[in-house]
């Protein structure tokens, strides 16, 4: 019943972990291949010397056991050696988790948030994709190959955990605070994002796909994320940009300039194109609102304030040419 | 011995003391109201092994939807009901209290010569609190459970969405309020044992002659105080976020949820060692008994438990590594957390050791215990995964750590249980079991288990996270034979409850001493008296509890016939007039028993 298309990842070279995808791998398959064969030494020598043991001093009618001594050294070597055991281990984990806690230098930020249940990427550019793959839409984690990457991971509701198994990462979505991965992707192909936190009814379905993709193809992704989606008409586009940037929370439900009857924080976007006689200003001056004036207002939104509207200041937001293209279309078709 | 301890029974010239304490005072009315720590015990065991049942049906139903991809026999909400409730029983109803509560309670005094506990009718209030406790859980299931996992994370779980709230919309409040009760049992059993400990033991019974059970229900007794509190001040903070809106957890009230994870593995990691500390002493217990030998280290094995306990308090970080504290945090916690394999180790090299030259026997008892010894050292190997900070953050919160806690709580704890039932049935009800159905069980839970966490290893390590009600293609041989393991399981544990009941209704008549161990428990009638050993035997020991070189023939006498206390455990009306019959038997004893009064 899983609606989730499961990715194909590249064949992985231990048997008994993901294949390698990040270079945060590495130094975590160093250190679980090490404690795995100290583990299986330990393992075999007790339960060989215990068996031996059973076999070899069978009760036997008559033959009674030896008394046991005292045997200091021997307490002190079991003990002792174990301690110099353990700080090896101690050092070969404690290096792997520092090596990768740091981020380096120039990494692309990219923002990971998770809801109830599921996980969405905001990308440099502005673009929030669900990380759940859909072939529809524009959708999963998309990465370059041998580029530096910083998730910043946040959580609307409870707690969520972000788990890459390709990339060996983990980390906790708490809501109300900021957690970070850092990694470098080095090898192209598909990987698993899991929700390794409990999250509630569907915390099985919380999953998501990351693409590691050639510097060619990722450019390619990214271009096209500036395009309108395949079917859509520029001015549908612009609705649902205006929409997902939250723009209807000023300017109301379809530029109305009115929410629930009341005058909204930001002014009527419906009927302003090439209004008869302008935009009044809060200088005094009016504007004609054609193209260049919409598309000033979205990139440089304080650049001419309009008149009774100056208590609240409007966020300058990031877009391309495409998408204003698409917005102006759209506030073009208000009326 | 001073006369610290009230009578075991409700009124103290009613009982025979030369009768075994079954058959003391019937009807189900003197059970309820009883002092005897025997009694009180054997209501524990009752009770705790009823909680592993119901935890184990739920365990069967979450394999078994597990068997296949998407629904099989549920839904999510049900399913993820299932495993919380698992995991709540397990913990909070069975193995918390599963050795301390139920056999410590009967064998403790007993290994300390002593008649009862140092306070027996706050013994009986302890088992009140548990039972009062079970009900708010019985409630809570009845109500259609918690689905929070029995970790009860925040905000999940404080956060009510009857109140606008993200979080769970289960029966919460009655589930933590049901922990949070039996937490004051732990507490109250914590405390009796520890002063039974210091003040009840007998004459002669020196610190280093205690048994390392009693070591380690000594040592189980500090954490249970001290940490179960902490435990009860987390989870009323929990109730009141989720009842009152208080805003100490949930970030919309202002409160931190990682706050939460401090406080509740403050407590549940030294929880961890309430579980297995005790499973440890068990094992000792058997392994020196079917070895005919004293351990070797024995104040090394007794230390280790001690160490355990401290150490325990110190290691509760390691649970939070990926949740968002500083490396400095991190670096620390993994560090104390290496410290714990140092005793572990300990126990387990001086286990071995104690097989050498040894008389080993493996009767079922023994099977049970080198299970323990097999199984908790590949729990402890892969705990060792766990404590490296660099690999534990690609395995936390994947099977593999449901693997490994098992191996250390089933492959641990339970075997000890199981194996701490096997080793005492005969002193706790009088009648021995079929050794050979008792193999059959053991063979059947042994292999059942490996098949069923072995594979959860691989499938943690290939990154199958838990608590997931389906999971992706790849996975699927592995589930599947994690669930055919789980149903042979439940087959072995089937074997083994009918194999005890038959030993109920028709076992043949324990002897006094059915497997030759030199400890106390096994130098007094079986069943005990009431008082634990027949009047003016009060035991003064002069020889260790594991010293088998000391032991005489009798004391290890191996047969039906029991040449000590001839005559013992009919009831003075079945036979003749009562004092006469007793006057009669302490002559019979002092022939049959000169050699140890001699000594003594």
């Amino acid at each position: 019943m899983t609606f989730f298309l499961e990715p194909v990842t590249p064949e992985s070279e231990n048997w008994q972990l993901p294949p390698t995808m990040a270079d945060t791998a590495p130094p975590i398959d160093t250190a679980y291949v090490f404690i795995f064969w100290f583990s299986v030494f330990f393992f075999v020598a007790i339960t060989l010397s215990s068996l031996y043991f059973i076999w070899k001093y069978k009760r036997v009618k008559g033959v009674k056991s030896e008394p046991t001594g005292h045997f200091n050294k021997l307490e002190i070597f079991w003990t002792v050696t174990p301690t110099i055991f353990i700080v090896g281990l101690f050092h070969v984990g404690f290096t792997g988790y520092i090596k990768n806690a740091t981020a380096a230098e120039g990494a692309t930020e990219i923002r990971i948030r998770a809801k109830k249940w599921t996980w969405e990427a905001e990308y440099p550019g502005g673009q929030r994709l669900p990380l759940k793959y859909d072939p529809a839409i524009p959708s999963g984690l998309h990465l370059e190959k041998g580029k530096p990457y910083k998730m910043i991971i946040s959580s609307e509701d409870v707690l969520h955990s972000f788990f890459i198994p390709e990339f060996r990462m983990k980390r906790d979505a708490v809501p109300g605070q900021y957690s970070f991965i850092s990694f470098t992707p080095t090898v192209a192909g598909m990987a698993h994002v899991f929700c390794a936190e409990y999250c509630g009814t569907d915390h099985s379905a919380m999953l998501g796909t990351v693409f590691v993709e050639e510097p060619a193809e990722h450019k390619k992704f990214l271009d096209d994320l500036d395009k309108p989606p395949p079917g859509l008409t520029p001015e549908q586009w612009g609705a649902k940009l205006f929409i997902a940037n939250g723009c209807p929370t000023c300017h109301g439900p379809d530029g109305t300039g009115q929410i629930n009857g009341a005058k909204s924080p930001g002014p009527r976007l419906a009927g302003l194109y090439m209004k008869a006689g302008g935009e009044m200003m809060s200088t005094g001056t009016a504007v004609t609102p054609d193209e260049n004036y919409i598309r000033e207002s979205i990139l440089r939104p304080n650049a001419k304030t309009v008149m009774g509207y100056t208590t609240v200041t409007m966020p300058p937001f990031v877009f391309k040419d495409p998408q204003v293209d698409a917005l102006i279309a759209y506030v073009k078709s208000l009326k | 011995m001073a006369a610290i301890t009230t009578s075991p029974g409700s009124s103290h010239d009613e009982i025979d003391p030369n009768v075994s304490y079954l058959d003391a005072k019937k009807g189900i009315m003197n059970w309820l109201i009883t002092l005897d720590h025997k009694r009180i015990g054997v209501m524990y065991l009752i009770s705790v092994t009823l909680a592993f049942t119901l935890g184990g049906i739920f365990a069967l139903l979450v394999r078994a939807e597990l068997w296949s991809r998407g629904p099989t026999l549920m839904n999510a909400d049900t399913y993820n009901r299932m495993f919380s409730l698992h995991g709540v029983v397990m913990v909070f109803l069975f193995i918390i209290p599963s050795i301390p509560a139920a056999m410590g309670n009967i064998i403790l005094p007993i290994q300390l010569g002593t008649k009862d506990v140092a306070f027996p009718r706050l013994n009986l209030f302890s088992l009140y609190i548990f039972w009062f406790g079970a009900c708010f859980g019985l409630y809570s299931m009845i109500n259609g459970g918690v689905d929070t996992g029995w970790t009860f994370y925040t905000p999940y779980s404080s956060s009510d969405p009857a109140r606008g709230g993200v979080g769970s919309p289960a029966a919460v409040i009655p589930m933590t309020l049901a922990a949070f009760i039996m937490g004051f049992s732990s507490i109250l059993t914590g405390v009796n044992f520890i002063a039974t400990v210091h003040k009840m033991r007998a004459p002669g019974l020196t610190w280093r002659r205690l048994t390392l059970f009693s070591w380690s229900l000594y040592a189980t007794s500090i954490i249970q105080v001290l940490a179960t509190p902490v435990l009860a001040i987390t989870l009323l903070l929990l109730t009141m976020e989720r009842f009152l809106g208080l805003g100490i957890f949930d970030p919309h009230l202002g409160g931190d949820p990682v706050l939460f994870q401090h406080f509740f593995w403050f407590y549940s990691h030294p929880a961890v060692y309430i579980m297995i500390v005790p499973g440890m002493g068990v094992t000792s217990e058997i392994i020196a008994a079917f070895s005919r030998r004293e351990p070797v280290g024995y104040m090394a094995i007794a230390m280790s438990s001690l160490g355990l306990a401290l150490l325990g308090f110190l290691v509760w970080g390691h649970h939070l590594f990926v949740a968002g504290m500083s490396e400095y945090a991190t670096m620390v916690f993994s560090a104390l957390t290496f410290l714990v394999a140092i005793p572990s180790g300990v126990k387990v090299f001086n286990w071995v050791a104690t097989l050498y030259k040894g008389s080993i026997s493996l009767q079922s008892p023994m099977l049970w215990g080198l299970s323990f010894l097999f199984l908790f050292t590949i729990g402890g190997l892969t705990g060792l995964f766990l404590g490296m900070l660099a690999v534990d953050v690609h395995l936390h919160d994947t099977y593999f750590v449901v693997a490994h806690f098992h191996y250390v709580m089933v492959g641990g704890t339970v075997m000890g249980f199981v194996g701490g039932l096997h080793y005492w049935w005969p002193k706790f009800t009088g009648k021995m079991y079929d050794e050979g159905w008792a193999r059959v069980g053991w063979f059947f839970v042994f292999i059942g288990f490996n098949l069923t966490f072995l594979p959860q290893f691989i499938m943690g390590s290939r990154g199958m996270p838990r608590r997931y009600y389906d999971y992706l293609e790849m996975f699927e041989p592995f589930h599947k034979a994690s669930t055919i393991g789980s149903w042979l399981i439940g087959f072995g544990f089937i074997v083994l409850a009918i194999m005890f009941i038959r030993s109920l209704l028709g076992g043949k008549p324990a002897p006094r001493n059915p497997w030759g161990a030199a400890s106390l428990e096994w130098m007094t009638p079986t069943p005990p008296p009431t008082y634990n050993f027949l009047e003016g035997k009060e035991p003064v020991l002069t020889r260790g509890q594991y010293d088998y070189h000391l032991a005489t023939d009798d004391e290890l006498y191996e047969g039906y016939d029991d040449p000590l206390f001839p005559g013992y455990g009919k009831k003075p009306e079945a036979a003749k007039p009562a004092p006469k019959k007793t006057e009669e038997k302490k002559a019979d004893e002092k022939k049959a028993d000169e050699k140890k009064e001699e000594k003594e």
